[in-house]
């Protein structure tokens, strides 16, 4: 089931150091410079203590000193505090996740247009780029990709040069708004269900009750140590129940092994399988359970008609039953969250909102919508206002009977929006007259059940074949510019860093895997995860 | 793109999505179920050593808690009590990467604030030092930073100081033309930290006419303050600010949102009152006036509502209590709740809901996807009949539906109609497999039979005939149709 990464595949850098340094670095400005020997959690009320000073560790939703201080001098308190930041800019998540954690990224740049954090993601690359680079080639597309490359430019510029053996050679940055329609999708795969479900945070999710069959919810860590999970995370949904069970029947027989044995064998057993098979039966238990539960979720929400409209809206196919659905689904009220989703991939995919929705939502959600227009993530199509001025002007160039077929050219025009000619020139939905086998995935688009290969990571696997953006022209055209690719040598360096700036979802890091695997490159994927 | 109705059907039958439907219940959930069962075969085998260190404890790293706990629980009396040893971190001397690096490399300079003079130590220097004091440079400012530099920098160079989080006097800049300059090379920077750091300074320094009028041709900038305005709540400037960039409809939202801070539901009203006559958009503008409707309609009904729950006489209310006020719910949900308990009421009440479909305009879908969930939950099947029954000028009545007849069949079923009822409206289903599939789910055989009859089906006709109950009416209605000689089967 885990298919066998190729051999030649390059082993990845080790990440837990920037866990180490975080920790030293937090340890060092606690009990050196502050001497620190108690933490609190800050709740609201207020601090009983008996030191005569209080050091506060915070997170603070406004990340820059400045305003901080800014609010403490109003407050008359300047003089009395001293603030420090403890900077740790990255946090790994797993073997091959590394996180910045700042769910605030997404809105506060690109609802807002703030750029408080840019700076922050410069220096996330700059660490990496001190400890496992240099970086010898760096490719990107977005306003903020671009931001981020010149900060990490500049910091690599004032800070110290060395040679040293580079694991990471070559980094690809890439807005969230470059691919708006992927995260607005279903997620298939393991993982993705599991967030998706459960929400996973931070590496870890908590599973409810009816899941651990038992009557306390239980908080786990989801990574590659969890040897039940590595294997089926990046698998669509239709293989894990397959593996699940051949796990459960291979964990029977070994566990039979234990009839039949004499007391020598059962010594040997118990000290040095046991262990082993007691943390496997509880993960494949815990693992089961989530399955069940996601199933039964699922199947009650009718899940296999939302993704049949999905797959339909990206292949633009059948948008009249779409709409349709998409009003019923309104109608009935049964999420907000999906309706919106629905709503959002139509209008990117087929450009146009519809006004009903407003009329029935409208009233409660007003503001939402008013954020999701300024995202450009709903788009309100002006039926007639900018087609007719077109038409009248044209329309007086040609005779009557022209000047209707031209009507219908301008509308068909109209509607047209970018995903589609990029989906085109990409080949992000797969033609296929034969089967798809899921078991045996041949591309990226498995992660959508073969419909639809994201158009993120199509990007990221072009780029990095061509070594730039060369034969893209057409594509960064309709993506709005932003491309770059700046190489500072030409390393055969096969380790490759991923930055999503704005998150990235579960589904694309396994669509990245699989395309490492393909390839025989390794990619970690850094991101500023956003829920 | 346009598929005709035969691609259609080849098109989601083909094996492209075959591979895997959330529908396929039965044989994943059989094979799940065992897996489920196998497990817990062995949970017997497993209970007698089971030990509790299994409890996972997650800090972020994962790892055992050093001198400083890590685990807050643990001062506020928490009973994980972690008795490993304290690994108080000393820098491993082994890191496998770090060793692949040459001399001359700190870590040091990975710590934000470099001591002056750039006075970094080597890391091979902080291994044989065992104090851990001078593996990190200082990271609080000495104080004789302050002293020597004070005007000496350009505003490009002071906007690189506070890049770099030194701390760089910003009022020596008098001049608005070194205030602009400074703006502008933070906004170059890219950095909306230093961005609103000089933000903030102008604020201080400007008049209100001046800094807004500067603001108007530098987008970033702008964007910057809206969002730093917004932070720290600065109402009032926000809202002057929008005025003098003549964005009505932003001040208008804005204005409007502070109606989420009332609780009080009257107060609420009168707020949203006095936001009509606010500058919106003309759609958002029907949306407040909606808005305010709604909740004006709401008070109403919640009072009447309340007190006919409290006197106990009104039946519906004993029967089904009410969970929760009707106060600031959805619109929607105001309606199914009038369809649930206001039903039968005459058009000119509030609650009718009837008169709610008029005053806000609601769709005829809407309207009756509403009425049809909560006549079913109240398991009143004339009422949802009802529904569908119009007259045309003869006089006839046709069961006509905004709602595929699918979906109504799937909303009934989720209430649990009878039988008799589903199977009514599964045989309105005008596509005979789509028919015969529901038929067949919700066993409604005479709809199953008649329609391969209809379809002259004597296959499957025959086929069926096995899962009818022996010797029933429905067997010898089968046994009927196939021995009649006059009906032409197709196989």
């Amino acid at each position: 089931m885990a298919n066998s990464a190729r051999r030649d595949s390059p082993e990845l850098p080790d990440f837990s150091l920037l866990k180490r340094l975080a920790r030293d670095q937090l340890i060092y400005l606690l009990e050196q410079q502050h001497e620190v020997d108690k933490l609190y959690k800050v709740e609201y009320k207020p601090v009983v203590s008996t030191s005569d000073q209080l050091c506060f560790l915070i997170r603070p939703r406004i990340q820059t000193f400045y305003a901080c201080e800014a609010v403490l001098e109003e407050q008359g308190m300047f003089g009395d505090v001293t603030t420090d930041e403890w900077a740790f800019y990255l946090l790994p998540l797993d073997d091959d996740i590394i996180s910045l954690e700042l769910p605030e990224f997404f809105r506060d740049n690109f609802l807002a247009g703030d750029q408080r954090w840019m700076r922050t993601a410069g220096s996330a690359l700059h660490l990496l780029h001190s400890l496992y680079g240099p970086f010898s080639k760096v490719y990107g597309i977005g306003r903020y990709s671009k931001m981020a490359y010149e900060s990490w430019r500049e910091q690599v510029e004032q800070g110290e040069q060395r040679a040293r053996q580079a694991e990471i050679g070559n980094v690809f940055l890439i807005d969230r708004d470059v691919d708006f329609v992927t995260p607005l999708c279903s997620q298939v795969v393991y993982e993705g269900l599991v967030d998706d479900i459960f929400r996973i945070k931070c590496g870890c999710v908590e599973f409810s009750p009816d899941v651990t069959a038992s009557d306390k919810s239980v908080k786990v860590m989801l990574n590659s140590q969890d040897k039940v999970f590595n294997e089926i995370r990046n698998e669509h949904f239709s293989n894990v129940f397959g593996f699940l069970s051949q796990k459960a029947r291979n964990l029977q027989t070994a566990y039979d092994k234990r009839r039949g044995m004499d007391i020598k064998q059962m010594k040997t057993f118990v000290s040095e399988e046991l262990k082993g098979l007691k943390q496997e039966h509880r993960l494949l238990s815990l693992h089961i359970g989530a399955s069940e539960s996601i199933m039964k979720k699922k199947t009650k929400q009718d899940f296999q008609e939302l993704l049949k409209t999905e797959h339909s809206l990206l292949e633009g196919f059948e948008i009249r039953e779409c709409i349709s659905y998409i009003e019923e689904h309104i109608s009935r009220q049964v999420s907000m969250i999906e309706s919106l989703r629905l709503l959002c991939l139509l209008s990117i995919t087929e450009n146009g909102e519809l006004s009903f929705v407003t009329s029935n939502y409208g009233v409660d959600h007003l503001l939402t919508f008013s954020n999701l227009r300024q995202l450009g993530l709903l788009v309100e199509q002006q039926p007639g206002e900018t087609l007719t001025v077109m038409e009248s002007r044209v329309g007086k160039l040609v005779n009557d009977k022209t000047a209707g077929k031209l009507t219908d050219a301008f509308s068909s025009l109209a509607k047209k929006s970018n995903f589609r000619a990029l989906s085109r020139k990409l080949n992000l939905v797969p033609k296929s007259d034969e089967e798809y086998d899921l078991r045996v995935p041949r591309d990226m688009a498995y992660i959508f059940s073969g419909a639809y290969v994201p158009l993120s990571c199509k990007l990221i696997e072009q780029v990095l074949e061509r070594d730039g953006w060369t034969g893209l022209e057409e594509v960064t055209r309709l993506l709005n510019g932003n491309e770059f690719a700046v190489t500072a040598k030409n390393d055969a360096q096969r380790i490759i860093l991923v930055m999503f700036l704005g998150g990235c979802t579960f589904s694309e890091i396994s669509a990245l895997r699989f395309l490492g695997r393909e390839k025989g490159k390794h990619g970690p994927n850094g991101c500023s995860v956003s829920h | 793109m346009t598929k005709s109705k035969a691609d259609e059907e080849d098109y989601w039958n083909s094996s492209k999505f075959k591979a895997f439907t959330f529908d396929d219940e039965d044989d994943e959930l059989i094979r799940l179920k065992e897996s489920r069962q196998a497990v817990n075969s062995i949970q017997r085998l497993v209970e007698e050593d089971d030990d509790e260190d299994d409890v996972e404890k997650v800090s972020w790293s994962g790892e055992p808690v050093g001198s400083i706990s890590w685990s807050v629980k643990e001062t506020a009396a928490s009973n994980q009590r972690t008795d490993r040893e304290p690994a108080f971190p000393k820098i491993p001397t082994d890191t496998p990467s770090l060793s692949k690096s040459q001399s001359g490399y700190s870590l040091s300079s990975l710590f934000k604030g470099k001591t002056k003079g750039g006075n970094f130590q080597s890391f091979t220097d902080t291994l044989s030092d065992s104090s851990i004091r001078l593996y990190a440079p200082e990271l609080r400012k000495p104080k004789s930073e302050y002293k020597d530099y004070v005007s000496d920098w350009s505003p490009e160079e002071t906007i690189q100081r506070l890049q770099q989080g030194k701390t760089a006097p910003l009022e020596k800049f008098r001049s608005l033309q070194d205030k602009l300059l400074l703006l502008d090379f933070a906004v170059s920077a890219h950095d909306g930290n230093v961005i609103t750091a000089v933000l903030i300074y102008l604020k201080r320094t400007l008049s209100k006419e001046v800094l807004f009028r500067e603001l108007e041709s530098r987008q970033t900038a702008l964007r910057h303050f809206i969002h730093y305005l917004t932070e720290t709540k600065d109402q009032r400037l926000l809202l002057e600010l929008l005025r003098a960039l003549g964005r009505t409809e932003d001040v208008a939202l804005l204005q409007y949102k502070e109606h989420l801070s009332i609780a009080d539901e009257n107060k609420r009203r009168d707020f949203l009152k006095s936001c009509l006559s606010l500058p919106f958009s003309a759609e958002d503008s029907a949306h407040v006036q909606d808005h305010y409707t709604l909740l004006e309609r709401q008070i109403i009904i919640e009072a009447t509502d309340r007190q006919a729950e409290r006197g106990g006489k009104v039946e519906i209310f004993q029967k089904f209590p009410r969970r929760a006020s009707i106060l600031n719910m959805p619109l929607i949900t105001t309606l199914y709740y009038c369809c649930f308990y206001h039903y039968s009421e005459p058009e000119g009440t509030y609650s009718s809901p009837l008169n709610i479909r008029q005053a806000f305009k609601i769709s005829e879908k809407q309207y009756f996807v509403t009425a049809l969930a909560a006549r079913a939950k109240l398991k009143a099947w004339l009422d949802v009949d009802a529904l569908f029954t119009s007259r045309n000028w003869l006089g006839f009545t046709r069961k006509k539906s905004p709602l595929s007849f699918q979906r109504v069949v799937d909303v009934l079923q989720k209430n649990s109609a009878p039988t008799q009822v589903l199977q009514d409206y599964v045989g309105l289903v005008e596509d005979p497999d789509m028919r015969i599939s529901l038929a067949q789910k919700h066993k409604c055989h005479d709809i199953v039979i008649n329609t391969y009859r209809d379809m002259k089906d004597r296959q499957q006709l025959l086929g069926y005939r096995g899962k009818v109950g022996r010797g029933s009416a429905e067997e010898r209605k089968i046994d009927e149709l196939l021995n009649n000689q006059q009906i032409r089967w197709k196989n």
